[in-house]
């Protein structure tokens, strides 16, 4: 502990993490109840490509983040509109092409940044303009999650009835996805390509698991992601782990444990809107 | 005069084709319209319509006063948490601005508009805890909050159990007493019967008026079509339901 205490470099490490988890925690809360944890993983994989452009461009990485979700989410809204190939299958695809090639791209000799740091990020590495962006993000992230509850409680709870009570739920959405990609673009490089997921999804999860109510949730969710961040960051100096792997365990081992301390239905999966799991048994 | 008037309503999705042709009808402050059809043959594409979701294709609909639509409860996600009290205050959201919390008053309103269905103990219990006549009668608290003066219902006692239907139908009679026109998608013959008038679809417009005159064997073959069994005297009659369809 000293030592993390000590080290600036962990000292920034754990300040960018406590303060994606907890944006992530709570923004993934919202993204269970709409049941697109299936979409986040894909868009956050699918921006390799535009992650390995700019480490070969030489400009920063944030824009190419950004690219690269812009890009794949038109590509996925391209491919969903062909009804012979559905949304899902459509996901699927997009995905696995833009990881590919981002895959390609990336062991070309030219890449300067070396590919597992795309795909597993370099919290240690985090600047003081990446901490900057952490916390815009978060306090955009706060914001609108608290302006915008009674629109998502409609868009989640009834969507039919929604439309009458004032509010679509189609563009609510739209709106939580593009925040999404906000929150990914500002994680990707501390966290990395394969595992900004984890902090989005897993702590979400657990805060299904153990709020009463979804104010409730959204606190449990921004602790959570804040709590995974701080054990995964002091696990990593003290085992000599790489850090956001240890990060995104961490998330994970707190689900287990959500799990395990309360086994009820979760109420952000089983059910029947846009599972992939769901989608892959009998149709109801 | 009338509280809702629809004239020469014709509706579709996109550019397709109609789905919903030629319907007029008009309904007295007070009045049940029940409206009976077959799956597809129009009750949700003439409530869209009228909820102003979807444009009509040609017609006219006059409303005096806000329109609320209350849907089956199975069409609300049950996981999700929230309470009876939560669902009412719903009814609260349209008319509060972005930035404000909801006032006091819609609090009040929201508390009454319980007790009025009953459930005035219930404000705490999460709304998927309570039971399929309870989660409705939530519903139409919502649409109180709301204060509208036409209730468009969805299969209000699809899932109710007998003795909820019973204490719903004393409740809708509260709300007509109040000068609210309701109009109650059914499936049901018999629970047409029981309301002012009948409003029967197919695609357009079979028949409208008062149930004895309305319900006659042959406009319920109309609206029917095989999918009906009418049994001897003509008085009863029996819908062949089919449970497996998707709304649009």
């Amino acid at each position: 502990m000293t030592e993390i205490l000590r080290s600036g470099l962990l000292q920034r490490a754990l300040l960018e993490v406590v303060v994606l988890g907890a944006a992530c925690g709570a923004l993934g809360v919202w993204l269970l109840h709409l049941r697109h944890a299936y979409a986040a993983e894909s868009l956050a994989h699918a921006m390799l490509p535009g992650l390995v452009l700019a480490a070969l461009a030489g400009v920063p990485l944030v824009l190419g983040a950004t690219g690269g979700v812009i890009v794949a989410a038109a590509l996925i809204a391209l491919a969903a509109r062909d009804t012979r190939v559905g949304a899902e299958v459509a996901v699927a695809v997009t995905v696995t092409t833009a990881f590919a090639l981002g895959a390609v791209l990336a062991l070309s000799p030219a890449v300067p940044a070396r590919l597992g740091e795309l795909l597993f990020g370099d919290l240690l590495g985090a600047t003081s303009g990446d901490i900057a962006t952490a916390c815009g993000l978060a306090v955009a992230i706060a914001a609108l999650l608290a302006f915008g509850y009674r629109p998502l409680t409609l868009a989640v709870f009834d969507p039919v009835a929604a439309p009458s009570l004032g509010v679509r739920p189609a563009r609510v959405e739209l709106a939580l996805l593009a925040l999404l990609a906000v929150a990914m673009v500002a994680a990707v490089q501390g966290l990395g390509n394969l595992l900004v997921f984890a902090l989005l999804v897993a702590p979400a999860a657990a805060a299904l698991r153990l709020g009463g109510c979804v104010g409730g949730q959204l606190l449990w969710g921004a602790a959570l992601g804040a709590g995974a961040g701080v054990v995964g960051i002091v696990a990593s100096a003290e085992l000599d782990t790489a850090a956001g792997a240890s990060v995104a365990l961490a998330a994970v081992a707190m689900f287990v444990v959500a799990a395990l301390a309360r086994p009820g239905p979760s109420s952000g999966f089983g059910g029947a809107r846009r599972s992939p799991l769901a989608a892959l048994g009998a149709r109801r | 005069m009338s509280a809702l008037e629809v004239r020469g309503l014709s509706a579709s999705y996109g550019t397709g084709p109609a789905v919903l042709r030629d319907v007029t009808f008009s309904a007295l402050a007070g009045q049940a319209v029940a409206v009976l059809g077959p799956n597809g043959g129009g009750k949700t594409t003439l409530f869209r319509a009228l909820l102003g979701e979807l444009a009509p294709t040609s017609g006219t609909v006059a409303i005096a006063g806000d329109l609320a639509y209350v849907p089956q409860t199975e069409r609300a996600r049950l996981d999700f948490p929230v309470g009876a009290l939560d669902v009412a205050l719903m009814g609260a959201y349209a008319r509060t601005p972005w930035y404000r919390r909801i006032g006091a008053t819609d609090r009040r309103r929201a508390l009454d508009a319980l007790g009025r269905v009953g459930l005035e103990d219930r404000a705490r219990e999460r709304f998927g805890a309570l039971s399929g006549g309870q989660r409705q009668r939530v519903l139409i608290a919502r649409a109180l909050v709301r204060d509208a003066r036409v209730l468009l219902l969805d299969e209000p006692f699809a899932g109710v159990d007998r003795a909820s239907e019973r204490a719903m139908v004393d409740m809708l009679d509260d709300l007509r007493a109040d000068g609210r026109v309701l109009l109650i998608a059914t499936h049901d013959i018999e629970q047409a019967r029981r309301w002012d008038r009948v409003l029967c679809l197919r695609g357009q417009q079979i028949a409208y008026g008062a149930p004895a005159q309305a319900l006659t064997t042959s406009v319920l073959e109309q609206t029917y079509g095989a999918e009906i069994v009418v049994l001897e005297d003509g008085r009863r009659a029996v819908a062949v339901q089919h449970h497996d369809h998707a709304h649009q």
